[in-house]
This record gives structure tokens, C-alpha cells and sequence, in this order.
């Protein structure tokens, strides 16, 4: 599970062998986050993502519990008790800014949690396990957030619920009597409400079950690094504590700065005003788009305009679906033996070009469904899928890498004794 | 651990200790870790605070009662932060039962004169809420037992109250509660206020 150098667990104090013989609840806590997890030494502050979403999926479920405590999931009151919790309750309107606020920068660690995957191949063997139960995390952290919009019942809130349960009466035959039943209703009323309070409260723990299992899987192989190659010796890797607890410290205090910009100055920037208006069945706002984190599924939801063999509607939920289900499938497309980007020239040049290419459908699903802005997001989804389907299975097939460091210590220190040939031949005799 | 690290070779290495003998790295370790917990501890009170009432809670924290059209001997109940509320107009014989009941005798000693208003003796406010442990006595609606002393009875565990609603006899430790309150005018008293 570890490397044979990590250090090992020795309590001192009797009190705490007592306890590390009964529950060694310390010592996995040693082997997981302190001395005894050696890491590689090389790690940038993209790996610091995984962390800052821990903490930001603690701080959802902290302040949503205490929400919970005020908020009642009922249609006739739900608008006017989130509005209590912002005048009445004290400290109430921290707490629901904090939540808000939270849910959009998990969204925005979760992005470069995941991009930092795309960039460094971490989804690559021995990792596809760490990789898949992301993109399940993935999906349960939409359904999570989406629903939770749908809470505080305001004008965003009803027109969110309506069309995106409206996304499942695409589907042939089934679709409407799906729609109805997942609503409880013909439009999104109580029994709708209802269910989604009780999953919003649910999912979360979900969630930390796999991010248990996630964090499990990967301290099997351990993290990759921005070279790419695997740990050889000790002199790779540094203890998680004191040194990472420290690295990922300091960005954690950078990430509460922006996070306090936020809840603290402009609450409001990242949500809609619509949403300060009660839910009004009969009435839909001039701009219904959902929060910016599933903006680029929005645009390429959007893009399908046109019927060809099946509706547009059924091909633009689809692809919408399709865009997420395929990083499922990634280990297996990319199949270039180098992991990281540092080496791979032609896949670095595509991955930038992919990451402006969610910029572009970033803006687009937020604007109105009209033109050019529909044109530009049915070409920015056909690369889309262009370069997961295609480009990168090409790549890795035709790409020439640039040469790779012997070993990390060598990447770091510029030199490496046990690189030389001799220096392994001794080691092999 | 230190052949591990590699990178730090003695001419490379920080100054480690100031002049005045302070190691730069204990430095920075106590302010980062004070931080943190200071940090977290102001993060705790919003936390902790939410759960107190809140200010619609608060502001219902006083009633306002009409009591001109309580007759001599009879009671009404009115609602003090969602908790019964007595008031009650005193008989003159009930006056004088409490006023003959020598004080010292009693398990929570006051006089009738120190549970009403000066002015308004025969005007009894009390909360309607047993001192043993909560529930709402008998004795302050029409046909209810008012007890063997004439005031109210709690029907619980029979914890016994006078005409002046101090407790006689049964397990309650103390008189019923008198919360604050005044008279705005001759017959209006408002509760939660004084
Ligand atoms: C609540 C959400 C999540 C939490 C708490 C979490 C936590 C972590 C942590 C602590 C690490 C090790 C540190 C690091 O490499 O940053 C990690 C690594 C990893 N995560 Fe996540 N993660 C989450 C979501 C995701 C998602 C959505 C994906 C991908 C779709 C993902 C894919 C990965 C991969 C592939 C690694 C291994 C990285 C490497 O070694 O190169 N994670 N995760
Ligand atoms: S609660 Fe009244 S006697 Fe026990």
C-alpha cells in the first residue's frame, strides 16, 4: 500500500499504544495525511485541488446541515423561510452566502481537479480506478448542486427544475411518464420540493463514501507528478507531513481569501437576481440559464437545433449526457504510454486547445439561445467530442515524445547517481 | 529524513536563527498553526450563535393583554413567547387568604403584594408554566379545580398553588413565575416588558 520506506507508526505515549492495539484509527490517519505517506517530492500546486475539494465538501455539508436546520422544504413556505434564514435567523445570511458561494467554488476546484487529470495523464494505468470513481463523484456533485438550486424555490429555481427534469421527456416512449414521476406532478410543486430536500441532504454523504474509496484507490499506486514517472527510490519522495500538509496549507489559505471575496463582497456575483423572485409557475424569466458551473453542458445541450434520424431535443440531452460519460472511457482512448504532458509536445498543444474550447462554451452556455451564439456552440461541441473521440487517440498513436528523466530526483536535482549505466549494472549484479 | 531531501547542502541552507536566538522555521510554525485556530474559533461563533431565537422569534417576546373584562374570581389564559399565560382578578377573600398566610411558613416566601403591582393588588400575572417541570396547571379556565388552596392545581405530579399562585404543597420547588410587566393603562398590561 505504501513504499517500504515510508516511516512507520511507533506511539509513544501508553495511552495511545493503548488505543493504535484496540482502533488504530491514528495510525491510519499517520499512513493517509502524516509521516508515514511518502509523496512524490515534486508535486505543483495543481495537486492541490484534491485537498481544497475536501475541504470544500466538509464545508458544504457543515453549513447545509445547519441551513437545514431553518429551512423548510415545503412550496407554500420554502421562499419566504430561505428568506428568513437571510434577515432573521443570526448569522443566517453567512451561512446560505457561504453555501452558495461553496457550491461554486467546489465546482471551480472539482474543474481544475479534473483538468490537472487531462494534463498529467493521471487517469492512466495504474490509476483508471482513482479516475472513474472521480467522474462518479462528478456526477453525484451535479445532481447534488441542481438540486440543491432548486431549494429556495425562486423564479431560477422553478424554471431550473422544470427544464431539467424536462431533459428525461426527451427520451422516446418513456420520457413523459418519467418526467411526471420523477416530479411527483405535472410541473414542479410540493412532492417535487419535497424529494429534492431530502436527496440534496443524502447525496452529499454519498459522496463522501466515494471520496473514501477514491482516496483509497489512490494510495495504492500514490499520486502521479508533473513528470509523469513513477516513484523509484526514497530520494523521490518527501513525507505528506510536514511537507505537504504545509504546501497544501498555504493554498488552502489562498483559496479562503478568494472564497471570503466572495461570500463577503459580491455574495450575488456568481447567482441570479430572478432568484430572489417567488417561484411563479405561469411566468418564465427572460434568461433561463442554469449556474456557471454546468454552463459548457448548457451550451452543448443548446447546439442541437436541428431533427436528423432523432429529435433535436432527444440529441442535444444525448450529447449533454455523453460529454461527462465519456471521460469514463479516457484511460482507454488515450493509449500513449507517457503520462504527462511535460513530454507528450503535440497531445500539450490539444490539451490547450481543448481547455479554450470549454472557455468558449463556458461563455456560450450563458448567453441567449441565439445567433451567432448557436452556431459557435454547435462547432465548439462537434470539437468537443472531436478531440476526446479522435484527436486524442490519434495522438497517442502518432506522438514522438520528448526523452524522460531517469527518475524524479533527476527531473528536480538535475542529476542522478543511480542513472548512470554502470551505477545499474551494479545494482542488477 | 535529511539524506532524503537532497536539496539542502550547508552553504544553501536559510539563516535558521535570528539574532535574537528565535529559529525562523518555530516562528513561522506558531503563527501559522495560532492562525488556523484563531481562525477557527471565530468561524465557530456564527455556528454556534444560529441556533439561539432569531429576531422573528424575538420579536414576538411581547403580548399585549386587554384586562378589562376579567371579572372578580375569574381567569384567562393569554400566550407569552408560545407559553400559557395567567391573569387572574383576585376576590377579596382570596386577597385575604393569601395576605393571612404567614410567610415565613412558605417554601418560596413572597408576599401577595410583591407578586402584583402596586395599585393593581387584585391583578395576578403569573405564567402558566409549573415550576416542577413545565406543564401548564388547572385552575385558570372555567370549571377547571383550582386545588385545596383556592389558586391552581398541576395535575402532573399535584403540585398545589395559593390564591397568590405560590406553591403549597407537591413537588414543584418554587411560586409560579411572575415574568416582567407593566400596566400601559388602567386595563392594558403588556407582558415581556418593565
Ligand atoms: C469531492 C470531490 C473530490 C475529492 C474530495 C477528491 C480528492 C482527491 C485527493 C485528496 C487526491 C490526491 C491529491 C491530488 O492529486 O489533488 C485526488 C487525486 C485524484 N483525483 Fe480526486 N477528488 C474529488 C473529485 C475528483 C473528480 C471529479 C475526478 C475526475 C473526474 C478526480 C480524479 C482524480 C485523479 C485521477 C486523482 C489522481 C491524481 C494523480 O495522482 O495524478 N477526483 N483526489
Ligand atoms: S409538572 Fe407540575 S407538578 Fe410536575
Amino acid at each position: 500500500m505504501s513504499f517500504p520506506w515510508a516511516s512507520q507508526y511507533e506511539p509513544q505515549n501508553p495511552l495511545m499504544k493503548w488505543v493504535d492495539e484496540k482502533l488504530p484509527l491514528p495510525r491510519l490517519v499517520y499512513n493517509a495525511v502524516g509521516a508515514g505517506y511518502p509523496v512524490p517530492r515534486n508535486l505543483n500546486y495543481m495537486y492541490n485541488f484534491g485537498v481544497l475539494a475536501g475541504f470544500c465538501l466538509v464545508l458544504q455539508i457543515i453549513t447545509g446541515v445547519i441551513l437545514a436546520m431553518h429551512y423548510a422544504p415545503n412550496a407554500l413556505v420554502a421562499f419566504s423561510s430561505t428568506e428568513h434564514i437571510m434577515r432573521d435567523v443570526n448569522w443566517g445570511w453567512l451561512l446560505r452566502y457561504m453555501h452558495a458561494n461553496g457550491a461554486s467554488f467546489f465546482f471551480l476546484v472539482l474543474y481544475m481537479h479534473i483538468f490537472r487529470g487531462f494534463y498529467y495523464g493521471s487517469y492512466k494505468a495504474p490509476r483508471e480506478m482513482i479516475w472513474l470513481l472521480g467522474v462518479v463523484i462528478f456526477l453525484l456533485c451535479m445532481a447534488t448542486a441542481f438540486m440543491g438550486y432548486v431549494l429556495p424555490w425562486g423564479q431560477m429555481s422553478f424554471w431550473g427544475a422544470k427544464v431539467i427534469t424536462g431533459l428525461f421527456g426527451a427520451i422516446p416512449l418513456v420520457g413523459e411518464p418519467l418526467q411526471i414521476w420523477l416530479l411527483g406532478g405535472y410541473a414542479p410543486d410540493n412532492a417535487a420540493l419535497n424529494r429534492f430536500f431530502s436527496l440534496h441532504f443524502l447525496l452529499p454523504f454519498v459522496i463522501a463514501g466515494v471520496v473514501i474509496l477514491h482516496i483509497w484507490a489512490l494510495h495504492i499506486p500514490g499520486s502521479t507528478n508533473p513528470t509523469g514517472i513513477e516513484v523509484k527510490k526514497e530520494s523521490d519522495t518527501l513525507p505528506f507531513h510536514p511537507y505537504y500538509t504545509a504546501k497544501d496549507g498555504f493554498g488552502l489559505g489562498v483559496f479562503l481569501i478568494l472564497y471570503c471575496l466572495f461570500v463577503f463582497f459580491m455574495p450575488n456575483a456568481l447567482g441570479h437576481p430572478d432568484n430572489y423572485i417567488e417561484a411563479n409557475p405561469l411566468s418564465t424569466p427572460a434568461l433561463i440559464v442554469p449556474e456557471w458551473y454546468f454552463y459548457p453542458f448548457y451550451a452543448i445541450l443548446r447546439a442541437f437545433t436541428f431533427d436528423f434520424i432523432l429529435p433535436a431535443k432527444l440529441w442535444g440531452v444525448l450529447a449533454m449526457f455523453a460529454s461527462i460519460l465519456l471521460w469514463f472511457f479516457l484511460p482507454w482512448l488515450d493509449k500513449s504510454p507517457v503520462r504527462s504532458s511535460r513530454y507528450r509536445p503535440l497531445y500539450r498543444k490539444f490539451f490547450w486547445v481543448l481547455m479554450a474550447d470549454l472557455a468558449l462554451l463556458f461563455y456560450l452556455g450563458g448567453a441567449h439561445a441565439e445567433e451567432p451564439y448557436i452556431m459557435l456552440s454547435q462547432l465548439a461541441t462537434a470539437y468537443y467530442f472531436l478531440h476526446f473521440l479522435v484527436i486524442v487517440p490519434i495522438v497517442s498513436s502518432i506522438e514522438r515524445p520528448a526523452p524522460l528523466p531517469y527518475s524524479i530526483t533527476e527531473a528536480v536535482l538535475g542529476k542522478d547517481d543511480d542513472a548512470t549505466l554502470d551505477a545499474q549494472a551494479a545494482a542488477k549484479a | 529524513m535529511a539524506e532524503t531531501t537532497g536539496t539542502a547542502t550547508p552553504d544553501t541552507v536559510v539563516q535558521d536563527a535570528s539574532d535574537d536566538g528565535v529559529r525562523r522555521r518555530d516562528f513561522i510554525n506558531v503563527a501559522a498553526v495560532s492562525a488556523a485556530g484563531i481562525g477557527g474559533l471565530a468561524v465557530i461563533y456564527p455556528f454556534v450563535s444560529q441556533m439561539a431565537p432569531s429576531a422573528d422569534v424575538l420579536a414576538e417576546s411581547t403580548t399585549e393583554v386587554d384586562i378589562s373584562a376579567i371579572e372578580q374570581g375569574q381567569a384567562i389564559k393569554a400566550v407569552f413567547r408560545k407559553q400559557p399565560l395567567f391573569v387572574r382578578r383576585l376576590t377579596p377573600q382570596e386577597i385575604k387568604e393569601a395576605n393571612d398566610v404567614p410567610v415565613a411558613s412558605l417554601r418560596d416566601p413572597q408576599t401577595l403584594a410583591e407578586r402584583t403591582k402596586e395599585g393593581h393588588e387584585d391583578i395576578l400575572v403569573t405564567m402558566g408554566v409549573c415550576t416542577h417541570l413545565g406543564c401548564v396547571p388547572l385552575g385558570a379556565a372555567d370549571g377547571e379545580t383550582r386545588g385545596e388552596f383556592g389558586g391552581y392545581f398541576c395535575p402532573c405530579h399535584g403540585s398545589v398553588f395559593d390564591t397568590a399562585a405560590r406553591i403549597r404543597k407537591g413537588p414543584a420547588p418554587t411560586n409560579l413565575e411572575i415574568p416582567d410587566y407593566e400596566f400601559t393603562s388602567d386595563t392594558v398590561i403588556v407582558v415581556g416588558q418593565s
